[in-house]
């Protein structure tokens, strides 16, 4: 019922959706940094509803199977390998005992999610399963996977697993960078017109101080007007922060729950996977949409998701 | 463009507005006050009790409480209606009135456990003993936890001991360690940077994932700290 890690990869954490529910205490909600691509994983696998995943970043993993298992691939587009066998992603197939599955090269994205049935099975630490590495909670240890660790499959549906409807269409991976939809706010009023153009006409790089906390980068800055008495308030994921220096700060999925930062924008919950699949020194342009795109580009994943078997 | 709601029948300095896609704020005056934090803790309270589908988290902040939502699952007009009721009510006097726990914290002062206690007694220009009966004297406010999963951002120290940050933030601030920031005072939950300065040192675990009460300190909380000796420090380390 266990599967061998040989070899962790970068940085492989187990993910799900997240800790919802005890920001009041201070407590970050983490989970997968593409909820999308994450979410197709565990419908190919009839994981109803998601479960644990491993979420491999830029260089994946060496597992060693010591049970069958149905899996699926997601997100990144990584050369996997099952006993030397290339395997498709964005689709089930079976893994069986003893047999070993490699990561090789990535050719787009940063991260792939690997869906077991009946997911990973390592403690609900507050009700989820997501690794927060900076608190050391949740997943294996609080940690990254390391060489050695023994992962436990959670038990598999009795139910026959669903049929696929149908393959679901490639999915839109960036390459060296993308265009990320925003909406306003909700600290506009620090913004002067020239910062708010700069803003959106510029195109930024994701530097080296980004990690699953935060994308910190590097461009045109857009400095917000005297901010010093802002108070501190709850911040969600996408939220676009800007301090005195005028470079812009994304958080993502393992950022600190408050913020003091001006916010010049919000990044939209549906691209939010595409800010997932992007790495250092990767680009980045702004651009304002309206509410209405931000909730029709979700209902289209949904529509995906459901044809997947969701 | 705006991200603030247009709202009627809003008690004077409220607002509503939009963060993003899947967040709404509803947040009073920006000050810093107990009487603005009871009616926001108020507003919370009542928001995480009407159970409405597709709410993911209700966070208390200093000014505001933020409501987190599912946009595909939400109806957004009826988390606008609620709020706008709540806070109607959390704004009289009655409904306000502050039912934050009293929660007792004993600290041991100065020496190892608090390495900044001579330096605070040196800005505030009195002895390391007048500092700790300063901060013992005032019963302090829970206004917010962030940071740090457990960190409880308290006020308000009096101000002849609110001495600011550390010019240089440590690199490893114990767990349990108490500081002051300017009139905040708080407990790091976990060994860490920080820029507090370090005034001394509570045995009491504030965040214990294995305890029914995961956070020892919630929003809206009381908080008295209490000088403890070194003897009874240890005696409480080796007790929890």
């Amino acid at each position: 019922m266990s599967i061998y890690v040989r070899r962790p990869g970068l940085f492989t954490t187990v993910q799900d959706t997240g800790r919802w529910g005890h920001q009041r205490f201070g407590m970050p909600v983490a989970g997968a940094m593409d909820g999308f691509s994450y979410r197709l994983g565990n419908c190919l696998v009839g994981n109803k509803p998601p479960l644990a995943s491993l979420e491999i970043t830029l260089t994946g993993p060496e597992l060693e199977f010591q049970a069958r298992c149905v899996c699926a691939i997601t997100g990144a587009d990584f050369e996997v390998h099952i006993d030397g066998v290339e395997i498709a992603p964005n689709r089930r197939f079976v893994v069986r005992s003893g047999q070993h599955m490699w990561f090789g090269g990535l050719r787009s994205g940063a991260r792939a999610y690997l869906a077991i049935s009946g997911g990973f099975d390592v403690p609900l630490v507050l009700g989820s399963r997501s690794t927060h590495v900076a608190s050391g909670i949740g997943g294996v240890d609080g940690r990254a996977l390391r060489a050695g660790d023994l992962l436990k499959q959670g038990r598999m549906p009795d139910s026959v697993l669903p049929r696929v409807k149908s393959v679901p269409p490639r999915v839109k991976l960036p390459k060296g960078g993308s265009e990320v939809r925003v909406l306003a706010g909700p600290d506009s009023q620090f913004f002067d017109s020239v910062s708010a153009k700069g803003f959106v006409q510029s195109r930024y790089r994701i530097t080296e101080e980004s990690d699953r906390m935060g994308y910190r980068l590097a461009g045109e800055p857009v400095p917000p007007s005297d901010s010093a008495n802002m108070i501190s308030t709850a911040v969600p994921v996408g939220s676009v922060q800007v301090p005195a220096d005028g470079l812009p700060i994304v958080l993502m999925a393992d950022h600190q729950t408050t913020g003091g930062y001006p916010r010049i924008a919000t990044v939209i919950s549906a691209d939010l996977p595409i800010l997932g699949q992007l790495k250092v020194s990767d680009w980045i342009e702004f651009k304002f949409c309206k509410r209405s795109e931000a909730i029709e580009g979700l209902v289209a994943q949904e529509r995906t998701l459901m044809a997947a078997g969701d | 463009m705006a991200a603030n709601l247009q709202v009627k029948g809003l008690p004077d300095g409220w607002t509503l507005s939009y963060i993003g896609d899947c967040a709404i704020a509803a947040e009073c005056e920006q000050e810093i006050s107990p009487e603005l934090n009871n009616q926001v803790m108020a507003v919370a309270r009542r928001i995480r009790h009407r159970e409405c589908p597709g709410i993911r988290d209700v966070v208390e902040g200093y000014c505001g409480v933020t409501v987190y939502f599912d946009p595909l699952r939400v109806d957004i007009a009826l988390i606008i209606s609620n709020l706008r009721l709540e806070i109607v009510r959390g704004c009289e006097p009655h409904n306000c009135s502050s039912d934050g726990r009293l929660v007792r914290v004993p600290v041991c002062y100065g020496g190892i456990y608090g390495p900044d206690l001579r330096d605070v007694a040196g800005v505030a220009e009195c002895t390391e003993a007048e500092v700790i009966e300063r901060h013992t004297a005032v019963i302090y406010r829970v206004y917010m936890l962030g940071f740090l999963p457990g960190f409880a951002y308290m006020g308000s120290v009096t101000p002849s001991i609110a001495v600011s940050r550390r010019q240089t933030p440590r690199l490893s601030v114990p767990v349990g360690s108490v500081g002051i920031a300017g009139r905040q005072t708080g407990v790091y939950p976990s060994t860490g940077p920080g820029g507090w300065q370090l005034i001394g040192r509570t045995p009491v675990m504030v965040i214990d994932l294995g305890r029914p009460m995961a956070f020892a300190f919630h929003p809206g909380d009381k908080v008295q700290f209490e000088a403890v000796s070194s003897e009874v420090f240890d005696d409480l380390s080796t007790a929890v």
